[in-house]
């Protein structure tokens, strides 16, 4: 990205536009090329287009397949007996052998959901634009990269030409200034973020996430909190590459080595915003302010401190924001005024894009460790290779001694598309990214919160402030 | 694509805010292939109770058979990418939804699609939502002029330049960028020798 003394200050979100512009139209529609496009089983439809056009990937050393979205969480050695997701596995297999782009397919060991297996392998780096048809690539923005989640026809038109036609998005800069409390992160951040701009208070807008509490954040607080620009409406979200950053990414597989990283860090590294570059929309937050919190209606933004209480609708005076509180809380079977920290759940779930990293199940171990939970629940980690390490460091014991399931890696029960679903009416406390109606199965009732509050919530058998278990206290 | 002009038909409200793509379509019906059609599907969980008992939305009502235009509220289609949300709203017969504002990946999915995203103000949604639901039946948006009438006053929507052009002439993306290949070509190749880091080293 070559520097332009005369110009205009910039954005980080400007420069990765700037860069990967190869025209603009008169009316501002821009081709921008892609430098990484992930592909899972949903793509089908994107490949049929490709098919019925009798057309090959343009760049198929730039494209990788997943399969995570279908994929069993249990017994995977016996093979797949459900025929639809059999075939949606099979089908994902078959486009990537006809189209020579390389598969983490389902006895890969490197296996597990996109959004994690990118940023694990090095496929993930500062810099690029990446795409996937799932609205969680934002999550890649962690490293300084420009991405986020298209639709099929635009995987099609991806995988034909290797490029995207773009307007370009308003910015939005976010600081997060100061220390966040012990016990609070990422997902405490967004949250509180989401509650207080809304789910569309990003809508047309690339997030730059900047501040000392976001620079205290390890890479994987980063992704957590970019996965969940999507859940404001935002394009993407991102977060400047810096120290952190690399040192993530040296050694990871699919990054340049030795020399060739050196020079591609130094580059890196001057992936920054300039000094006086301005933003559309500027939010600042105070990490002080920021406590552990849940959500207790249908959407993102239904979200308050673990201490709130359940809102009560006739208290509302925007019409429409009382219509939805209460079509919310009924869905839920939730009393206005009720305290958060009253309700009772049915079962946990720890994993996602959102949460199922190394540092995720440390922290919901963090609280398990020598503890019971009283409600069953499921973990499934980010990634085959997450899984191994968790083992390797005896996590996976204290999720079964507590009496979770340890299971394989995929997207599972957050959205629920292998079969890992919820009965109608269950209550779960869950790491995921979206409360939304029937997400987890029909009628299912989700409460989106961190790993730790998942882990405290497994433990009370009610939602709950997990600084209560911090401390050595097992009883 | 079939170019939109002017859709003159019976319309559906569906007073909601912050229908996600989940409710569109729940992920459980997304193995199908498209040639199966996705109308079926379309806002299942709202439709249809436990056991798939219709729950009498106006979508449903024999008033409404063939309604071709949607009118709901804010932030309509977001969270997830997937199409099958547009998907299932074609298949069921919409052309056209009117919201105050939509998901963005949803709507450019919509465009892609050659179904309409028009936006009106909140006031605006609210006045069309309250005629449908006092009984008006027929709405016709012109795209030409931005205009939807039939319920009342004239009500003006907006919708993104680009898309309008490309929704009023059928245009479809890909043939548009194959006439650039040459330039995508001459372009890759500089990129890819001043930052050779892009290339993914071999795993």
């Amino acid at each position: 990205m070559a520097e332009r003394p005369d110009a205009e200050p910039r954005t980080l979100f400007d420069k990765l536009w700037d860069a990967h512009a190869i025209l603009t139209r008169d009316d501002g529609e821009t081709l921008i090329w892609v430098d990484r496009h992930f592909v899972h089983e949903g793509s089908h439809h994107a490949f049929a287009m490709l098919k019925a056009r009798e057309a090959r990937v343009a760049q198929p050393d730039l494209t990788f397949g997943i399969a995570d979205h279908y994929v069993p969480t249990r017994n995977r050695s016996a093979g797949i007996s459900d025929e639809g997701i059999r075939r949606m596995v099979g089908q994902l297999e078959a486009n990537c052998r006809r189209h020579g782009v390389h598969l983490f397919g389902l006895d890969d060991p490197r296996q597990g959901i996109v959004h994690v297996v990118g940023p694990e392998q090095g496929l993930t780096l500062p810099g690029l634009v990446i795409v996937c048809g799932d609205s969680h690539t934002s999550t890649h923005g962690a490293f300084g990269a420009f991405a986020f989640g298209i639709g099929a026809s635009e995987v099609g038109h991806v995988l034909s030409t290797g490029t995207l036609w773009q307007r370009k998005p308003r910015r939005m800069g976010i600081s997060v200034e100061g220390k966040l409390g012990p016990g609070i992160g990422a997902k405490d951040i967004a949250l509180s973020l989401i509650a207080r701009i809304g789910a569309d208070g990003a809508q047309g807008h690339a997030i730059e996430y900047a501040g000392s509490a976001i620079r205290d954040l390890s890479m994987e607080g980063r992704m957590t909190l970019c996965n969940l620009s999507i859940e404001a409406g935002a394009r993407c979200g991102m977060v400047a590459p810096d120290e952190t950053t690399l040192r993530y990414l040296r050694e990871r597989p699919y990054a340049p080595k030795g020399p060739q990283f050196e020079a591609a860090a130094a580059e890196w590294l001057s992936f920054q915003g300039d000094a006086g570059a301005t933003f559309d929309k500027e939010i600042v937050l105070e990490a002080r302010d920021i406590l552990p919190t849940v959500t207790w209606g249908t959407s993102p933004q239904d979200a308050a401190p673990i201490d709130a209480h359940v809102p009560d609708p006739a208290a509302v005076p925007d019409a429409a924001r009382a219509a939805h509180i209460r079509d919310a809380i009924a869905y839920m079977g939730l009393k206005p005024g009720q305290p958060l920290g009253d309700i009772a759940i049915d079962r946990v779930f720890i994993g996602s894009c959102t949460n199922a990293r190394i540092e995720d199940l440390r922290s919901a171990a963090a609280i398990l460790k020598g503890r019971k939970a009283s409600v069953p629940g499921l973990v499934s980690p980010g990634s085959s290779l997450v899984k191994r390490q968790a083992e390797e460091e005896g996590l996976d014991r204290i999720f079964t001694a507590a009496g979770l399931e340890w299971v394989e890696s995929g997207c599972s029960m957050c959205v629920g598309m292998n079969g890992d679903l919820m009965k109608p009416g269950e209550r779960s406390a869950s790491t995921t990214n979206r409360n939304f109606k029937g997400r987890q199965g029909p009628g299912s009732r989700t409460h989106i919160m961190s790993p730790a509050m998942v882990a405290a919530a497994a433990v009370a058998g009610r939602l709950t402030d997990a600084r209560r278990y911090l401390d050595g206290d097992r009883s | 694509m079939k170019p939109v002009r002017r859709i003159e038909a019976i319309a559906c409200p569906l007073p909601i805010a912050n229908v996600d793509t989940d409710q569109i379509i729940p992920a459980r019906f997304m193995q199908q292939p498209r040639a199966a059609g996705y109308g079926g599907f379309l806002l299942h969980g709202l439709r249809f109770g436990p056991d798939c008992e219709p729950l009498g939305l106006p979508l449903d009502s024999p008033e409404r058979a063939g309604a071709r235009i949607l009118v709901a509220r804010r932030n309509f289609g977001g969270g997830s990418s997937r199409e099958a949300a547009v998907y299932a709203l074609m298949d069921f017969g919409f052309s056209c939804v009117i919201a105050p504002s939509f998901g963005d990946i949803f709507a450019s999915n919509m465009v892609n699609n050659g179904l309409l995203p028009a936006r009106v103000s909140e006031d605006d949604a609210e006045r069309l939502l309250g005629a449908l639901d006092a009984g008006l039946l027929t709405l016709a948006v012109d795209l030409e002029t931005q205009m939807i009438s039939g319920a009342g006053e004239v009500v003006g929507f907006s919708v993104d330049p680009v898309w309008r052009l490309k929704l009023l002439n059928g245009w479809n993306d890909l043939d548009l960028t194959m006439s650039h290949r040459d330039e995508i070509d001459a372009w890759s190749t500089d990129y890819l020798a001043r930052c050779p880091w892009v290339l993914p080293a071999a795993g």
